[in-house]
């Protein structure tokens, strides 16, 4: 069927003038506006030759931030999640008042600036916070170490598994999970067996998305940390700490490497998003 | 408003879509471009509407050569088979559209689209939205939008494709009404040869991109000029034969059997072509004229049964009115002598069994 | 017995998978937003007033929303046409280009800033081309427009295009066959159809870009009545531990965010409107 249409819309396009002066126009654009800046940065950083690279990445303070930013992505994806199947399975199947107010605020993530968000916690958390205050008074500390840095990337990454599994999980329906039930499996058999299976590339789609917002969160992670060098500072923290040190070299380094994992991240995401598609 | 389709070729890459057509439409007929899928009858309208371009051949409306004209000049109406209603208008602005473009004044436009609301029939359904419609109505309003420019000619692409049984049988006798009624030309793309028989002035045959025979209902039914109509439009049973000295010979019978000659038959192998309709079933027969058959099945289909028998691994397929002596008559198992009433003589070059798969394959007999 | 044991067990169960979503949503949403409209209200809004239209504030928020503008503006534009060349034709690389088009998804804020700063910069060889003849990009206005744009990119192109796919080209035929031209059957027949998806692509674009931090604080230079855009002057506030200055921007562009939820929503039930009612 897809197939076919295709057929039909290659048949019918037209072949004036005008589109191939589009196609021009959109591809200059894109290239300009996208692709254009990696190429600068690629030859920026390595216009005076790898050793530069080398060295700027096998300092400590570079080597800590990005060990920094792999267990606060770690712990991002176990922690959202888990929590983002079970918040996907209580809005497709449960019902309570309120539960469209609430589906909205699943969103609000995507839509709050990160600075406000690493504010709100700042509101929350910090020593002199609503429950910081608390914390503080047991020796523990939220901002400006791992725990609030953690909270601020689970918050920015919050909606992604959730928004990725529920239309997985509604269309899916309740007859297979039925099905399972009376032919004799538990609740959590069903579960690992049955709806698992079916929202696995759902929700692999969705813990990709996850892992690249985590590593390239800054503003609200900068905000909680107080970028503290071979202490709070992530990757992305570091090359804004090396470029407004005027460290430009050190700056591109990271940021090459930074770019590289967010393109391996993107090849992943769109073989994932293929294979969500097909099955 | 006359239509000459000229010598027209169509190709999209490799595959030959129309393959010099040529056929016209006089002023005032109902013709029917009948053909299996995939066979370029679609592509025909198109080209007609200016929608495709053709790669050579012309096409004349009224006499004017408007081959190279765009379809917003030609003045047509089309109704597409998924009906292409604007889905963010309603009933009332689908319909207005096409007067709006020509500029003409609020009131005229008011009094046209009332007018059409009113010949197809959907009063109190002027604001509705084309997904709040059933296809029926869908349809109609399709038709009410495409003649809202007042055209002379209609081009309808699989009209009644899309609707259920009884939905289609009335509208299509209803398009025959208006059709006349409006004193328009008409052509529209079938695949059902049903709708073709019932409603054309004329059916134009397309098999592969050509035309492969034009005439009305009974010339094409009664007369097809190869295997490919005489399977297409009606059931058809096929039989091998051979001529020796003028004479048919029924091959696989259990004893060859003599059929009255037809003129100009050279010696050898051919096909006859027979309309199950066309068989009469005795109970006793002469050896020498008669088929000697069994009885596989008989399927009850209303007003009619149609019989599935057996001649020598051959099966053959007959249609038997409804009559009182019926059910005492026949029983499956029983041996019959089947006489052929009439039928068509064809070449065969290809074997029966090949031509009767093929048949089977493309889905003209079941 | 039985049976009530059972119900009480498929209570209990749906009790703690609730629990658990209100309070992991309770306190990583509700809670800090709740916190931050306290907080802000709380010196009374006479004070939250001056804070916002402080000389400085006010010009931060104003920047912000112009620029935000401009980018929806030419996003719309080139958004939409990306779309539709990525749908109607076919060219070469047409896959790889495609996929592309996610890339500054994927890529770090910060990283975006440095590569267009490594671009643009006064000591690179296009800035350097530009600086020469008197235009500046890095460290000035176009140089946030620039950041907003790459960063947004994506939104008008992803969510026009499955529309456009979807779309009937049966529809604009029909126009055609009706007397249409060109010009006017894409403005009475396609733009419609695809207008709800360009207002989406719209909306989640001027939200991300009244929000952006981390491309513009490193391009923008972020000098305040020139170049400093709100998050950048919620962020200063912050740095010099001035939480009071910090609020009334931060309220504002959280009330923003929620106009722009509101707005989606909105613009969903109204491109639904002309559905079948179940």
């Amino acid at each position: 069927m897809k197939k076919s249409n295709d057929k039909i819309q290659l048949v019918r396009q037209s072949n004036g003038i005008g589109k191939y002066v589009l196609i021009g126009l959109v591809l200059s654009w894109f290239v300009v506006l996208t692709m254009l800046p990696v190429l600068g940065i690629i030859r920026e950083t390595f216009k005076s030759g790898w050793q530069i690279f080398v060295s700027s990445l096998s300092d400590s303070a570079s080597r800590h931030a990005f060990m920094l930013t792999f267990w606060i992505t770690l712990g991002t994806i176990i922690v959202n999640t888990i929590f983002g199947i079970v918040l996907a399975v209580v809005l497709v199947k449960d019902h309570f008042r309120g539960k469209l107010l609430f589906e909205g605020l699943v969103d609000l993530p995507f839509a709050v600036s990160p600075v406000v968000a690493g504010f709100m916690f700042i509101i929350l958390f910090g020593p002199n916070g609503w429950i910081g205050n608390w914390f503080e008074a047991r020796q523990l500390k939220i901002v400006y170490a791992f725990p609030g840095m953690l909270v601020a990337t689970l918050f920015v990454t919050l909606p992604f598994v959730a928004r990725e599994v529920i239309p997985v999980l509604k269309e899916f329906g309740l007859h297979q999970e039925e099905a399972a039930y009376i032919l004799g499996a538990s609740k959590w058999q069903t579960f690992w067996k049955v709806t698992m299976p079916s929202i696995k590339w759902g929700l692999a789609y969705g813990v990709t998305l996850t892992i690249a917002r985590s590593i390239g969160e800054f503003g609200a992670v900068l905000v909680v940390s107080g970028s503290i060098i071979n202490k709070t500072q992530t990757a992305t923290l570091h090359i804004h700490q090396e470029f407004t040190d005027f460290n430009y070299a050190g700056a591109f380094s990271a940021a090459v490497v930074l770019a590289l994992i967010s393109f391996i991240i993107l090849t992943t995401m769109q073989c994932v998003y293929r294979r969500k598609e097909v099955g | 408003m006359g239509i000459i389709i000229k010598n027209i070729c169509k190709r999209f890459g490799d595959f030959i879509a129309v393959d010099n057509v040529s056929f016209e439409v006089k002023e005032g007929e109902l013709v029917a471009l009948l053909g299996p899928s995939g066979c370029g009858k679609s592509t025909i309208l198109r080209i007609i509407a200016g929608l495709e371009t053709p790669d050579s051949g012309e096409i004349f409306l009224t006499g004017k050569n408007v081959t190279t004209l765009a379809p917003q000049k030609r003045k047509l109406g089309f109704v597409f088979q998924h009906y292409a209603l604007f889905k963010h208008m309603n009933v009332e602005k689908n319909i207005a559209f096409g007067i709006e473009i020509q500029k003409k004044s609020k009131a005229e436009i008011k009094s046209k689209v009332e007018k059409l609301i009113n010949l197809v029939k959907l009063q109190g359904y002027e604001r509705h939205y084309p997904d709040q419609l059933s296809g029926g109505q869908r349809q109609r309003v399709a038709l009410a939008r495409a003649l809202a420019t007042e055209t002379k000619v209609l081009l309808l692409d699989e009209p009644f494709g899309a609707l259920d049984a009884k939905v289609r049988e009335n509208l299509s006798q209803w398009l025959r009404e208006f059709h006349q009624k409006l004193n328009i030309t008409s052509i529209f793309v079938t695949h059902d040869q049903n709708e073709a028989i019932e409603i054309s002035d004329k059916i134009v045959v397309i098999s592969k991109g050509r035309v492969a025979q034009i005439g009305n209902a009974k010339q094409v039914y009664e007369h097809p000029n190869s295997k490919f109509v005489a399977s297409f439009i009606g059931q058809v049973n096929v039989v091998d034969a051979v001529v020796k000295n003028g004479q048919i010979f029924v091959k696989g019978a259990n004893l060859e059997l003599k059929l009255p000659a037809k003129k100009e038959l050279k010696n050898g192998d051919i096909v006859l072509l027979v309309r199950p309709e066309d068989v009469i079933i005795k109970k006793k027969g002469d050896n020498t004229r008669d088929l000697l058959a069994i009885i596989k099945r008989i399927h009850y289909r209303g007003n009619h049964y149609e019989i599935d028998c057996l001649v020598n691994g051959m099966e053959l397929k007959l249609i038997e009115y409804k009559r009182n002596v019926f059910q005492d008559n026949w029983k499956e198992n029983q041996k019959i002598f089947l006489n052929f009433r009439t039928f068509r003589t064809f070449q065969a070059e290809e074997g029966h069994q090949h031509l009767h798969r093929k048949l089977k394959e493309t889905g003209y007999i079941e | 017995m039985n049976n009530l044991g059972k119900y009480l067990a498929v209570k209990k169960e749906k009790l703690i998978l609730r629990s658990l979503t209100f309070f992991y949503i309770g306190i990583l949403i509700i809670f800090p937003i709740i916190a931050l409209i306290f907080e802000a209200f709380q010196g009374g809004v006479h004070s939250l007033w001056q804070n916002i239209f402080s000389p400085q504030a006010l010009y931060a928020l104003r920047l912000t929303f112009f620029t935000a503008l401009i980018m929806v503006v030419i996003n719309v534009i080139s958004g939409t046409a990306t779309a539709w060349v990525m749908v109607r034709y076919n060219f070469p690389l047409k896959n790889i280009i495609n996929s592309l088009i996610d890339l500054p998804f994927a890529i770090p804020t910060v990283v975006t800033g440095i590569m267009l700063v490594s671009l643009y910069g006064p000591n690179s060889v296009v800035g350097a081309f530009l600086g020469k003849r008197g235009i500046e990009i890095m460290f000035a206005k176009p140089g946030i427009i620039l950041a907003i744009l790459y960063v947004t990119f994506p939104f008008v192109v992803r969510t026009v295009q499955p529309v456009l796919m979807e779309m009937d080209p049966d529809m604009e035929e029909a126009a055609k066959t009706l007397g249409a031209s060109s010009p006017m059957t894409f403005l009475r027949v396609t733009v419609p159809t695809l207008l709800p998806a360009i207002l989406t692509g719209a909306a989640l674009s001027f939200s991300r870009a009244m929000g952006e931090f981390g491309s513009i604080a490193i391009v923008a230079g972020n000098i305040p009545f020139k170049t400093q855009v709100a998050s950048v002057y919620i962020y200063g506030e912050l740095e010099s531990y001035n939480q009071q200055g910090a609020l009334g921007l931060s309220v504002v562009l959280l009330f923003c965010s929620f106009f722009v939820l509101v707005f989606l929503n909105l613009l969903q039930i109204w491109s639904r409107r002309h559905e079948k009612k179940q």
